[in-house]
């Protein structure tokens, strides 16, 4: 199998590509406006869960199925502090307490669970999900009885600026992470968890701080999407849905280079987005055939093609491994 | 240096060693003899942390290190290159060195240690870049054992170094105990090959079914009966 590792070849070339597309982004509310700016934010706040999925799961090798656990405490933490009868704090300062929020619920299931191994690690992330808002549902019906929350409405562009901030926070801590001593650590304990503690990581530690870390940002998203979604209850705040997506998207962009989340998570929502308004008798077919085709056919996704068709251009000298 | 006074290890219900003593000294090489299931690579899990003993203690240059942390031990100065290699195989032979050197104070001097590392394994400096995994097995073995010295430790335990290994690359495993000992790094070294083993080192330990069987000089266990009956086949 090809094993494509992402490799810092300096920091200019990459960095004035990234600087021209954050650009091209932040600017276009202005120049499109409208759809455009609500279908993008919509495609960020996917690459935030994908990307933070994978400054986790990738290096460490714990596959989490926690997102929409994080997300969904974004979401309530934003429901609750920014209702439609009056704004108590600042969105900026909610943004963060949501992102907080999800970290604390991280540190805590990480200590109890980061111990478990593969599968077992999987499905108790999993129940976090389900057990948070089965525990959220029984509070809003005997205790709060509240049926629904309503959130502050927020205009698109404010959203969407939001939304980019965080994403951009994302991909700063996801590309110095993997360039850091400790994101040597995480990977190290995702190649051989026991040789990490000989070397003297404190695997626990590393394993629990990354895990909060990356749901510092998916619950930040949650926050912002809540003003999106003005209307929710704890059934659409945790949407099981979204914790599988992430995983489908990263690995339908491809994991081994930085930017192939993104890219997965881009091509992924629009064709959601797309399928869901133009073929919706088809959407959820067509999805899985695509997925399937992925899966089979570029183990290293999406991005995984580069290489492959750049070789194809220049003439072929190297060996298609 | 290290001092393990009379401890009992299980493994939940299952005890694995009984009232093991050992007492290593600076710059000297112990030998750690014993058949397969005897208990050694136990005990040298117990004194790295990864195990903790039920009863007895671990002491180390006079502290206590039995309960701590494996991460803590090897601060203070215990690196063990484990049994089997436990190399990082999807990461290059760089980083894995790197790795070995990943507490505080051996991560400043890292660019240094690396130096010298690559002087006692030459082949590890020309194959930096490659992924530990496209490594022959005797490179495999450098790269682990050099891991291991990255820490700067002074006290460096090696679980079987020579397993798998070609006979001339034996003896280079061999050459190289020699040579960390004359650069003042005491080690304890568990082996299946008895006789080289027991020529190198100062003392050896004999584990057999988790307690200690027989100790004493190298010399002298050469000759002892048990020892030519069961290790050396005389």
């Amino acid at each position: 199998m090809d094993i494509t590792r992402f490799k810092s070849k300096g920091f200019f070339i990459p960095g004035l590509i990234s600087l021209v597309l954050l650009i091209l982004l932040a600017t276009l509310p202005l120049s499109l406006g409208g759809y455009t700016v609500v279908l993008v934010t919509t495609i960020l706040m996917y690459a935030i869960l994908t990307v933070s999925w994978v400054l986790f799961s990738g290096p460490s090798g714990y596959m989490s199925l926690a997102s929409a656990a994080f997300f969904g405490v974004g979401i309530y933490i934003g429901a609750l502090l920014l209702p439609n009868t009056g704004q108590v704090l600042p969105l900026l300062v909610v943004v963060v307490l949501g992102g907080l929020a999800s970290s604390i619920v991280a540190l805590g299931v990480g200590a109890l669970t980061l111990r478990l191994r593969g599968i077992y690690f999987a499905i108790f992330t999993f129940g976090l999900v389900v057990l948070i808002l089965e525990v959220l549902n029984w509070w809003e019906h005997t205790v709060s009885h509240i049926r629904g929350r309503f959130v502050m409405v927020v205009d698109n562009e404010t959203i969407f600026y939001v939304m980019l901030a965080i994403f951009v926070a994302t991909m700063l801590t996801f590309f110095f992470l993997r360039r850091s001593k400790f994101g040597l650590a995480l990977q190290s304990i995702g190649q051989n968890e026991e040789a990490a503690a000989h070397s003297g990581v404190n695997v626990t530690m590393v394993k629990v701080l990354t895990f909060a870390l990356s749901a510092f940002f998916v619950g930040a998203a949650g926050v912002v999407w809540a003003t999106r979604l003005t209307y929710i209850d704890p059934y659409i705040a945790f949407n099981f849905f979204l914790s599988f997506l992430p995983v489908l998207m990263a690995i339908f962009g491809g994991i081994g280079q930085i930017y192939g989340p993104v890219v997965g998570a881009a091509i992924f929502a629009y064709l959601q987005e797309t399928l869901q308004t133009e073929f919706p008798e088809v959407y959820m077919l067509t999805f899985g055939i695509v997925l399937v085709v992925v899966i089979l056919y570029l183990p290293n996704g999406i991005v995984g093609l580069i290489p492959k068709l750049w070789r194809r251009i220049s003439g072929g000298q190297h060996a298609n491994t | 240096m290290l001092e393990v006074s009379n401890i009992d290890t299980f493994y939940g219900k299952a005890q694995a060693l009984w009232d093991v003593s050992l007492r290593i000294d600076e710059a000297e090489i112990v030998a750690l003899i014993g058949a397969n299931g005897a208990g050694k690579t136990t005990l040298l899990n117990t004194i790295s942390g990864l195990l903790r003993p039920a009863s007895g203690s671990v002491e180390f240059l006079g502290q206590r290190i039995d309960g701590l942390a494996p991460h803590t031990i090897v601060e203070l100065g215990v690196s063990h290159v484990p049994e089997g290699r436990r190399l990082f195989t999807d990461m290059s032979v760089r980083e894995n060195l790197e790795m070995g050197a990943y507490t505080s104070g051996a991560w400043k001097r890292k660019e240094e240690t690396l130096e010298q590392v690559y002087q006692v394994f030459p082949a590890l400096k020309e194959r930096g870049g490659q992924l530990a995994r496209t490594l022959s097995g005797g490179e495999q073995q450098m790269l682990a054992m050099g891991r291991g010295l990255m820490s700067k430790p002074k006290l460096c335990m090696f679980d079987e170094p020579s397993f798998g290994l070609a006979p001339m690359l034996v003896l280079e495993v061999f050459q190289v105990m020699k040579s960390l000992r004359e650069q003042g790094i005491t080690i304890l070294l568990i082996e299946q090959n008895v006789r080289h083993t027991l020529e190198i080192a100062d003392r050896g330990y004999v584990l057999e079914n988790g307690r200690i069987a027989l100790e004493g000089e190298s010399k002298k266990l050469l000759k002892e009966e048990l020892i030519r009956k069961a290790y050396l086949g005389l």
